[in-house]
């Protein structure tokens, strides 16, 4: 009798072993390896760095409770300058080191060009601030999702602003050449064309980087431009306006979240003021949004910069599809980010067959005595 | 008329920019026949230079005029310490090495005191402090150039001025000319040659910390790569004019300048380095050594 009970007991924890054995290989490591690729170092990090901020306070908090399934987060951080021929290196190097989902990466021009690497190992990869739309819209990306809303969708904002709140008929629009400004840049005039209501006087891409933009200022004053529409970074933004106001071209400036950064009123000064920029809308009054910026601010002793709240929100749905899917295989991974809603600093979400976020959006922001006032 | 006035101006007071630095260029090519591509790189510590002194200056509240001359003269003390002792670390045990080491050793310079600013400094863009106000006498015109502006013409055509006085009428610019045209001959009439390129590498740094300072001020920011852009450009200027040649340079520079902006004016800023590219290679293709090089076939 006493035998038998033994050996029954054996049988049990035998099976409970196999059990979880089974379980395990849903997980082929220890660890959940979450990549973090983006601009760590280089003139634009200070779009990087928050999303490195947002993912080790998210790993901290999720490892302190257990992980996912029991799983510790482990972090790789890789910079990639945001520049394409980095980019694919530093996917390389992620997915060589086993990566099972990749937070990242930042600008569009280093996403579209990491991307097959990723597609091609069947690694998950989410930006919370590639915004270039073919990066959904074509459908040559099937592993990408974002938590930030497309650059359509912002120029869409901006023009209905132009048109409806300030009432322009007469609009220049400028870009930077790069696929985030002119991918902006062009939507904004398809639908300033499109409403009928503006003309569109000037298009044009401006030289990064260039010691003096006063020829293609005098050429925006000489179209009669009410307004300079800008697609594009905060550098450039910083250069135009300030010699748009040496210049005395008294003209609206306008612009996409390339712009909306702190960075562009420092450097900008008071001719910034008054410039309006789209980005992100304003979460403040989301308790998540409360509570990540809370967890910044005890962790780094500062606010933080651009993408923070959608950095947090992006490693949110990943860990939720994780732990919903129980593997981090692509096909379930995307199912269980369409399926499942998730509540994040920037809202209720879940993603579309596409891969953007439904319930994000945009909204216009106005310079006022030094800082970004939502409008 | 007032458009064309307009682009006139924008595009001299790009040239004189690129004019500042391209400078640098054709001397220290004249001289020892090395395209130190450290040059633009130089020119950005003299913005970082003159950022620093004139950000701690007008902390202790000194007038605009003092911070001016402070911080240029900071600056170019500074950058011609560095452009001093690159050449006597990078460039001078190069010297008998075939042309393409010390090229190399250039870019490696270049590549170097960029990253060594990124650490010491920072990768964010820092205002740079308005230094030249709004004069009010420039107001009427001030849509045509501002006063920024008028300060870089007035500078660069000075800088000119005076670099030619010293090469043609000094007893070092005669130096200069003498190890330009025969380094060995040079030696032999008991001409200090090490000592001539030294200060050929002085007097160029200085000048990119003057260009540093004023550039700066004209756009209003700076990071550790604004050198890199600056230094393509201004060594496409110094090569347009005839790289070695001192006028050259500026009339390269004010070329450069003026093609782009007028290209960006009535054509498309789209083009504008497709325009400045293009009217490089047209002229090397009638004049290889530049508009007013000295005609003689030399590798680079």
């Amino acid at each position: 009798m006493k035998r038998k009970l033994r050996l029954q007991s054996i049988a049990v924890a035998a099976t409970a072993l196999f059990t979880v054995g089974i379980v395990g290989t849903g997980f082929a490591a220890d660890t959940i390896k979450i990549g973090v690729a983006g601009p760590h170092s280089g003139d634009l990090a200070s779009y990087g760095l928050p999303s490195v901020n947002a993912a080790k306070l998210v790993a901290e908090k999720v490892n302190a409770n257990g992980g996912i399934d029991g799983k510790q987060i482990e972090l790789l951080i890789e910079d990639d300058v945001c520049k394409p021929e980095v980019a694919t290196n530093t996917a390389t190097k992620l997915v060589s080191s086993g990566v099972d989902v990749v937070l990242g990466h930042i600008c569009s021009g280093a996403t579209k060009a990491a991307l097959p690497i990723y597609n091609n190992a069947g690694v998950l990869v989410m930006s919370p601030s590639a915004t270039n739309p073919g990066l959904t819209k074509s459908g040559d990306y099937p592993n990408f999702f974002r938590t930030i809303a497309p650059d359509d969708a912002q120029a869409q904002v901006d023009v209905d602003f132009a048109l409806n709140v300030l009432g322009l008929t007469k609009i220049a629009v400028i870009h930077d050449k790069g696929d985030y400004g002119k991918g902006f840049a062009e939507f904004a005039k398809k639908y300033l064309e499109e409403s009928g209501r503006a003309d569109v006087v000037l298009f044009e891409g401006v030289t990064p980087g260039a010691v003096d933009y006063s020829a293609i200022v005098q050429k925006v004053k000489r179209s009669g431009a009410e307004a300079v529409m800008f697609g594009g970074y905060h550098p450039e933004a910083s250069k135009i306006v300030s010699m748009m106001k040496k210049k005395r071209l008294d003209a609206a400036f306008i612009s996409d979240d390339g712009v909306k950064d702190q960075t562009f009123i420092k450097v900008a000064g008071e001719a910034a003021e008054g410039a309006y920029a789209s980005g992100p809308k304003d979460t403040a009054d989301n308790p998540l949004a409360k509570v990540a910026l809370q967890e910044h601010k005890d962790e780094f002793g500062a606010d933080p910069g651009a993408f923070y709240q959608n950095a947090y929100s992006a490693m949110l749905a990943m860990i939720n599809a994780i732990d919903a899917a129980g593997t981090t295989d692509l096909a379930a991974l995307k199912k269980a980010l369409q399926e499942e809603k998730v509540d994040t600093p920037v809202g209720n979400i879940y993603f579309n067959e596409q891969g953007d976020a439904v319930g994000v959006g945009f909204s216009v922001y106005q310079v006022q005595n030094g800082v970004f006032v939502e409008m | 008329m007032d458009y064309f006035v307009e682009l006139l101006f924008s595009g001299l007071t790009r040239g004189a920019i690129y004019a500042l630095i391209a400078l640098g260029y054709t001397m220290v090519y004249g001289i020892i026949g090395l395209i130190n591509f450290a040059h633009g790189d130089i020119y950005m510590i003299g913005a970082f230079t003159s950022f620093i002194v004139a950000t701690v200056l007008s902390i202790y509240g000194f007038p605009l005029l003092a911070i001016i001359l402070l911080a240029g003269v900071a600056a170019t003390i500074w950058s011609s310490a560095y452009g001093f002792t690159i050449e006597k670390v990078a460039y001078k045990p190069l010297r008998q090495a075939p042309r393409l080491s010390p090229l190399i050793s250039a870019i490696g310079m270049s590549i170097f005191l960029q990253n060594y600013v990124l650490l010491a400094q920072t990768s964010d863009f820092l205002p740079f402090p308005t230094l030249i106000p709004d004069f009010e006498f420039m107001e009427p015109i001030a849509h045509i150039v501002d006063s920024t502006g008028l300060v870089i013409l007035l500078v660069t055509a000075v800088v000119m001025f005076f670099l030619t006085l010293l090469i043609k009428y000094t007893q070092i610019g005669k130096a200069m000319r003498a190890t330009s045209q025969d380094k060995t001959m040079a030696m032999l009439v008991g001409i200090n040659v090490n000592r001539v390129i030294s200060m050929t590498f002085v007097i160029g740094s200085g000048l990119a910390a003057i260009g540093g300072l004023l550039i700066a001020t004209h756009i209003g920011q700076i990071n550790f790569y604004i050198g890199f852009i600056a230094g393509i450009k201004a060594f496409t200027a110094a090569v347009l004019g005839g790289i070695g040649s001192i006028p050259g340079a500026v009339l390269g520079s004010l070329i450069l300048g003026l093609t782009e902006a007028f290209a960006t004016g009535y054509i498309s800023s789209d083009y504008e380095d497709v325009f400045a590219f293009s009217i490089l290679v047209c002229i090397l293709i009638f004049k290889p050594s530049g508009i007013l090089g000295k005609d003689e076939t030399k590798k680079v």
